[in-house]
Order: C-alpha cells, then sequence, then structure tokens
C-alpha cells in the first residue's frame, strides 16, 4: 500500500489547469472540493436570511421588514437554500463526492461526467432560487411566500408572480442534479468496490451514502411529478390543486410530503454516517455493532417513506389515518434509538480524545437525541393537535436539522480537513467555534419549545406581547451561532494562511478507513492500483 | 396518568401562589383571559375536556422523554470522564454484545407501547363528536375570518383591530372587531371552510387546531368550561397577512348568549330590512 501511494504522489501534479479543471471537472475530489465552495456560499446566504429573521422577530412588532410578506419570502428562501443548497450539497456532493471513492477504493465515481452535470446543475438551480427573490411574487412584493412546502393554493393563487415560477424550476433543477448524483453514488457503491471490499466491510458513511442515495432516487421523482403539476396549474390551466374545478389542495400535500419525509433523512442519515466515523476512530474503537448500525439506517430510511401524513395531522384527514400515521412514525423511534446507544457503546470501553471533530460528533448524538424525542412527542397527533405549525416544530427541527445535520458537517469538516487540503485546521478556532455554536443553537431554539407549547405560530413577521421574552433570547442565541459561523469563516482563511502540513493519518490508530492509507492532500488520481482489501 | 395530573396541578397550585396571588386577588371578579402568558413555559391553560386530556397526556410524555434524554446524557459524561484517554489508555476491542444489543431494541418497544395507548385514547376522544349544542361555521379569508351560525340565521366577519385602535387592556394582534360568542359548558361544533387559500383555525385553550381548506368542510368541536375571552392565530401560512387574522371566542352564560343572538338576530333583521328599503 505504502508503495503504491509513493507511486501515485509522483504523478501528484498530472492535472488540467484552469477552466479545464474546474468547469469540465470530471474528478471526485475536485467536485467535491466545489460542492463544499457551493454549499458554503449557500449556507452564508441562508444564514445572513436567518439573521433578518431573528431580528425582526427579536421584538414585537414589525422592525425590520415592512411588509410581512418579504418576511414570508425570507422563511421560504432560508428554507429551500439550507435543505436543497446548503445541507444536501455539503454531506452528499461534499463529503459523498470526496469520501465514498477513496473509502471504497475506487479510482473515482462511476460516471464522472454525470458528477460534472450533477454539480453544475445544482449551481443553476440555486441562481433560479436567489433569482427568484428579486421576481414579483405576492401581489406588491418580490420573491415567492409560500413556504418551503408551497401549498397549494397558496402556491397558485396566492402567488401571481412569476418568483414561484423560478422557485419551483430551481426546485427541478436541484432534483435532477440530485437523482444524478443518486444514481452515480448507487452504481459506484455497488460496482466500484476494491477487491475485498464487501458490502458488510464498508465503513459506516458509505452505507449511509447508499441508503440515502435510495432515498433521494425514490423520492424526488415524487417531488418532480408534483412540482410538474404545480406548474401546469400555474401556467396551463390544469386543476390539479383547484377544488373549483375538481382538484383538491391536500393532494399537494400528500404528494410533496411523500417526498418531503424521505428528504428530512436524505439530510440527517449522511451525518449519522460522519459521526460514526469519528466516534470510531477518536475512541480507538471499531463501531459497536456494525450491522445493526449499517441495517438501522436502511430500516430508518424504508420506514420514512409510510409516515409522510404525520406533517398533516392538522389537515383534515380521517382519525383512522391519522392513527395509522401514529403508529408508524413511532416506529422510527426504535432504529434511532439503536443508533444513539451503539455511539455511546463505541465510547464505552475505548480511549477517548476529543479533538474538534470528535466535540462536534459527541455534541451531535446529545442534541440530536433532544431533537429525537420532541420527534416522539409530535409523532402523536393527539398532542400534535396543540403542537402543528407552532415553534414547537420549529425547536423539534431545528433539533435534528440545525443541530443535527449542521453539527455532522462541521464533525466531517474538521475530520476531513487534513486529509482533503493537507493542512492542520486551528484546534483552538475549531474549539471555539464548537462552543459558540453549541451555546448559540440552544440558546436559539430551546425556548422555541416554550413559545410553541404556549401557542405562538411559526413563519409570524409579528406576534402578540406574551412571546417577546423567549423571542429575545432565542434572537440573541441566534446571534452567537452567527458569530460561531464567522470564526469557522475566520479559521479557514487562517488555515490557508498558516498552512501547517497535516500528516497522512492525524488521528493515529483508530482511523482504520482507507482514505488515511493516502497522502494528505491525496494525489489527483487515487487507487491506479486497487487495494486489496483483507 | 392521574398521578401525574395531580402531581401537575400541586405545582400549578403552587406556582400559582407563588406568582400570581397579589394579582388574582385583585382581579376576583375578572373573567377569564385565555392568551399566552409572558415567559409562559408549557400550554396555555386548559379551558375544554379535551385540552386537559391534551395537558395530561403532554405532561406525561415529557416526564418520558426527558428522562430518556437525561438518560442518554448521563451516560454520554460518564463515558467521557471514564474512558478518555488519560484515564483509559488502552481501549477494548469490544464490538458486539447480543444481549444487550436485544435490550436496547425492545425497550424502547414497551417505552412506545406505553406512549401509544394514551395517544390513541386522546385522539379518538378528539374524533368522538357529541351531539351539536351550537354549530357554527367559520370561513377563512384572506386575511380575516367570517362566522356564520346557520341555525340562528347569524353572519359577520371578525377582522384584527390594528394596533392604533385598540382600548386599554385590549391585547395587541389578538382583538378582534366581532368576537364569535358561544355559552359555556355546551358542545360547539365548528366547521371550516375557506374562500382562497388554506387557513387554520386554531384556539389553544380548547385543544382545537384544523386546517380550513377550499373545497372542502371541516369539522372539529369544543366545549368551553370556563366564561371569559379566549384567543387564538392562523395556524397554516396563508400569505402577507397570516399573522394578522387572530380567532376570538367570547365565552359566556347561557343568558348572556340568548340575549346576544336576540341582538344580533335582530340588528340582521334590521340591516336586511334597511337593504330591502333601499331596494324598493
Amino acid at each position: 500500500m505504502a508503495k503504491t501511494a509513493q507511486a501515485e504522489a509522483a504523478h501528484h501534479d498530472e492535472h488540467p489547469y484552469g477552466v479545464t479543471r474546474w468547469l469540465f471537472s470530471t474528478n471526485h475530489k475536485d467536485i467535491g472540493t466545489m460542492y463544499l465552495i457551493f454549499a458554503l456560499v449557500a449556507g452564508v446566504i441562508g444564514g445572513l436570511l436567518s439573521m433578518g429573521m431573528r431580528a425582526e422577530l427579536m421584538e414585537p412588532g414589525m422592525q425590520i421588514f415592512s411588509n410581512p410578506e418579504m418576511f414570508n419570502v425570507f422563511v421560504t428562501a432560508h428554507g429551500l437554500i439550507m435543505v436543497f443548497f446548503m445541507v444536501m450539497p455539503s454531506t452528499m456532493g461534499g463529503f459523498g463526492n470526496w469520501m465514498v471513492p477513496l473509502m471504497i477504493g475506487a479510482p473515482d465515481m462511476a460516471f464522472p461526467r454525470m458528477n460534472n452535470i450533477s454539480f453544475w446543475l445544482i449551481v443553476m438551480a440555486f441562481t433560479l432560487l436567489v433569482t427568484s427573490l428579486f421576481m414579483p411574487g405576492a401581489a406588491g412584493t418580490t420573491g415567492a411566500g409560500s413556504g418551503w412546502t408551497v401549498y397549494a393554493p397558496l402556491s397558485t393563487i396566492g402567488m401571481p408572480g412569476i418568483a414561484m415560477d423560478f422557485a419551483l424550476l430551481s426546485l427541478h433543477l436541484a432534483g435532477a442534479s440530485s437523482i444524478l448524483g443518486a444514481i452515480n453514488f448507487i452504481t459506484t457503491i455497488f460496482n466500484m468496490r476494491a477487491p475485498g471490499m464487501t458490502l458488510h466491510k464498508m465503513p459506516l458513511f458509505v452505507w449511509a451514502v447508499l441508503v440515502t442515495a435510495f432515498l433521494l432516487l425514490l423520492s424526488l421523482p415524487v417531488l418532480a411529478g408534483a412540482i410538474t403539476m404545480l406548474l401546469t396549474d400555474r401556467n396551463f390551466g390544469t386543476a390539479f390543486f383547484d377544488s373549483a374545478h375538481g382538484g383538491d389542495p391536500v393532494l399537494w400535500q400528500h404528494l410533496f410530503w411523500f417526498f418531503g419525509h424521505p428528504e428530512v433523512y436524505i439530510l440527517i442519515v449522511p451525518g449519522f454516517g460522519i459521526v460514526s466515523q469519528i466516534v470510531s476512530t477518536f475512541s480507538r474503537k471499531p463501531i459497536f455493532g456494525y450491522l445493526g448500525m449499517a441495517y438501522a439506517m436502511v430500516a430508518i430510511g424504508v420506514i420514512g417513506f409510510v409516515v409522510w401524513a404525520h406533517h398533516m395531522y392538522a389537515a383534515g384527514i380521517s382519525v383512522n389515518t391519522q392513527a395509522y400515521f401514529v403508529f408508524a412514525t413511532m416506529v422510527i423511534a426504535v432504529p434511532t434509538g439503536v443508533k444513539i446507544f451503539s455511539w455511546i457503546a463505541t465510547m464505552w470501553g475505548g480511549s477517548l480524545r476529543f479533538d474538534t471533530p470528535m466535540l462536534w460528533a459527541i455534541g451531535f448524538i446529545f442534541l440530536f437525541t433532544v431533537g429525537g424525542v420532541t420527534g416522539v412527542v409530535l409523532s402523536n397527533a393527539g398532542v400534535d393537535r396543540s403542537l402543528h405549525d407552532t415553534y414547537y416544530v420549529v425547536a423539534h427541527f431545528h433539533y435534528t436539522m440545525s443541530i443535527g445535520a449542521v453539527f455532522s458537517i462541521f464533525a466531517g469538516w474538521y475530520y476531513w480537513t487534513p486529509k482533503m487540503w493537507g493542512y492542520m485546521y486551528s484546534e483552538t478556532l475549531g474549539k471555539i467555534h464548537f462552543w459558540l455554536m453549541f451555546i448559540g443553537a440552544n440558546l436559539t431554539f430551546f425556548p422555541q419549545h416554550f413559545l410553541g407549547l404556549a401557542g405562538m405560530p411559526r413563519r409570524y413577521a409579528d406576534y402578540p406581547d406574551a412571546y417577546a421574552g423567549w423571542n429575545m433570547v432565542s434572537s440573541i442565541g441566534s446571534y452567537i451561532g452567527f458569530a460561531g459561523l464567522l470564526v469557522f469563516l475566520f479559521s479557514i482563511v487562517y488555515m490557508f494562511a498558516k498552512k501547517q502540513k497535516a500528516a497522512a493519518n492525524p488521528w493515529g490508530a483508530g482511523a482504520t478507513t482507507l482514505e488515511w492509507t493516502l497522502p494528505s492532500p491525496p494525489p489527483f488520481h487515487t487507487y491506479e492500483t486497487l487495494p486489496r482489501i483483507k | 396518568m392521574a398521578i401525574f395530573h395531580r402531581t401537575l396541578t400541586v405545582f400549578t397550585a403552587l406556582a400559582g401562589l407563588f406568582v400570581s396571588a397579589p394579582a388574582w386577588a385583585e382581579d376576583a371578579a375578572k373573567p377569564v383571559v385565555g392568551m399566552a402568558t409572558p415567559w409562559e413555559l408549557g400550554f396555555q391553560d386548559a379551558a375544554s375536556p379535551i385540552m386537559r386530556q391534551i395537558t395530561e397526556f403532554h405532561t406525561y410524555v415529557t416526564i418520558i422523554i426527558t428522562l430518556i434524554a437525561l438518560f442518554v446524557l448521563g451516560l454520554l459524561i460518564y463515558v467521557m470522564v471514564r474512558f478518555n484517554e488519560k484515564r483509559n489508555p488502552e481501549p477494548s476491542r469490544t464490538s458486539h454484545n447480543t444481549p444487550i444489543e436485544v435490550i436496547w431494541t425492545v425497550v424502547p418497544i414497551f417505552i412506545l407501547v406505553a406512549i401509544a395507548i394514551p395517544s390513541f385514547r386522546l385522539l379518538f376522544a378528539q374524533y368522538d363528536f357529541p351531539k351539536a349544542d351550537v354549530e357554527i361555521t367559520a370561513t377563512g379569508n384572506q386575511w380575516y375570518w367570517s362566522y356564520e351560525y346557520p341555525d340562528e340565521g347569524i353572519s359577520f366577519d371578525s377582522i384584527m383591530v390594528q394596533d392604533a385602535d385598540l382600548k386599554p387592556g385590549q391585547p395587541r394582534l389578538l382583538t378582534v372587531n366581532n368576537e364569535v360568542v358561544v355559552p359555556v359548558n355546551k358542545n360547539v361544533i365548528v366547521g371550516l371552510k375557506s374562500n382562497d387559500v388554506i387557513h387554520d383555525w386554531a384556539m389553544p385553550s380548547f385543544g382545537v387546531k384544523l386546517d380550513a381548506v377550499p373545497g372542502r368542510l371541516q369539522k372539529t368541536w369544543f366545549r368551553a368550561e370556563k366564561e371569559g375571552w379566549f384567543y387564538g392565530q392562523c395556524s397554516e401560512l396563508c400569505g402577507r397577512n397570516h399573522a394578522f387574522m387572530p380567532i376570538a371566542v367570547h365565552v359566556v352564560s347561557q343568558d348572556e348568549y340568548d340575549s346576544w343572538v336576540a341582538k344580533q338576530k335582530a340588528a340582521e333583521l334590521d340591516s336586511k330590512g334597511k337593504v330591502a328599503a333601499i331596494e324598493k
């Protein structure tokens, strides 16, 4: 192995330059890098939008936004950007592209050109979405203010302007990009594993990407169909969701959530994979209950397809339907529990180091547990009657997404940074970043449970005065979290200025996956001779 | 569950003694106002049997999930303290233990069953429609609610009072020009419709929340057990003024309700008469 690595290092410089290298890139590492840069840019924009929202909500009354519809536009853009252009491109596009071939011993992705199309489609999609912010939306405003859920008929008769069409076409392109990416991952993982790398020897991150790719492949076509119907309703006189002409607005909700619920697992499952690698590495122990961990993700993926209407308890679906979805949703807690306990069991008896990636991973485990158990509360249709569409839901999904998925992304960033760029990040800055985000995110989202219980509805530009206190706390928390983001950006600049060389394996004996056998950064082409896994 | 509820009642009573005793003494005669209070940590006070059940069930589940979260936190702290590099330089290689894997799969199932049984009881109670004493229809519009009492022939729009027009004591963003009036301790069936986009009729104190979907007539119900003013807000994103179409219900005694109905009917007849006169 060492010999191969040296031979490869000799070819290090043989790569194209400029436009040929980046615009026409077919290299999984370069495409992964571009995805990460893209996600970072989108994440900063999405974060700034949330700062706008929190600034408005800091005090009762309208301060920042002259028109409450503009607030809705911010809510919508924040949701869409964070889901489609920040989390998905960083976990799947970024880490998936970079690490899956390295971890399974493949020279590149199965379809390198398709990989290129996937990336540039998402750039186009993002351009469309950002453009939509400046196009006419609801009467008198610009941008689509329908929420990321795009419920009809608010998204049809409620948004006459072209901004909504831009946003829907943006989703179409982002969906196409993800479907192509998913096909690429599935083919790569099934066909390009190095000799000896059986499915049951694959690192859990690769399992996570495989499960996620299947979720994408099966759910996104449903979204594509649904938004096509919405586009024809808006532009060509069809009436799929128009009750006045025989359609049904609730049909949209079923189609959307049939995609939308698997989508939330698309956001979090790669995070499960990242956290598994990190916990094992920094405990210097193999993952506990490997098969259980892998198949728990498969189970979460499968069950994730049959629970969608728990988002619709207030829509008026029949009581027996609600009872089924209560039951099905609760079942998800079982494989999720298996994962949480297996992570802890991996640490149990280990020799734990608390480098920055491990801090993020441990933070993830606890806070994802908090988000998970409030999910159990919300799964009960009876109590969701009171909590549906309140800030309790906002708190719940930000604990799983904003804290869960985002913490796993930062964990992955610090974990693989030495490998990807060949430089060590600053531990001090990484830890400051972690603590600012940890305190900020908790201060932002924990009080939102109280707001939701007290009845504050979500997507409100202004609220009754009784909710002022916790909203103030929440806004202050969000500023602290944003300060954390600034520290993160600074730490990147600092790292590239300092250029502190990273070893091939900076993490020691715990890092057992293939990528750590390569030099840091890995050469442009890896595994020209396939590794053999014993 | 009863025990949790009783515990909660005791705590609420104690908290009430400390926090609101002076206010309570001053406003003994003042009717209930059903809205959130500053720094509130839990649900608004229940004013219907269903909301009492929701509160009770929520307390029960919250106790369970808090214990689970603390258990996980405890385990994490333990492993961080006990198995860090300094105290445990040589890691074990254990990666399997079938009994414990079976336990952490099966025990959660039992916990879920313990949650599911009362959960289903609550869900079916919510859909166990009683015989209606009063029926009203609420229709969502961008951005106000219209109400109809089909049996009494009363109808009116309920529009939020702007900040500048509020009288002292009226809550901002919740006060409307015409409140829904219903009798206390009577079953009220609310039919929901919409004229444009989806809205949602929510009343936290009653445990009611249901979408008003264009093209459908959906029904929910409540039985208010306290007289007073109760406030809710539209709970499905409906566009620009989503935050500005509150729901206000005034719960009164049967006598007051009857006289209100009589007055409304007279006014309705009066206005119809005027319209008829003008048309002539």
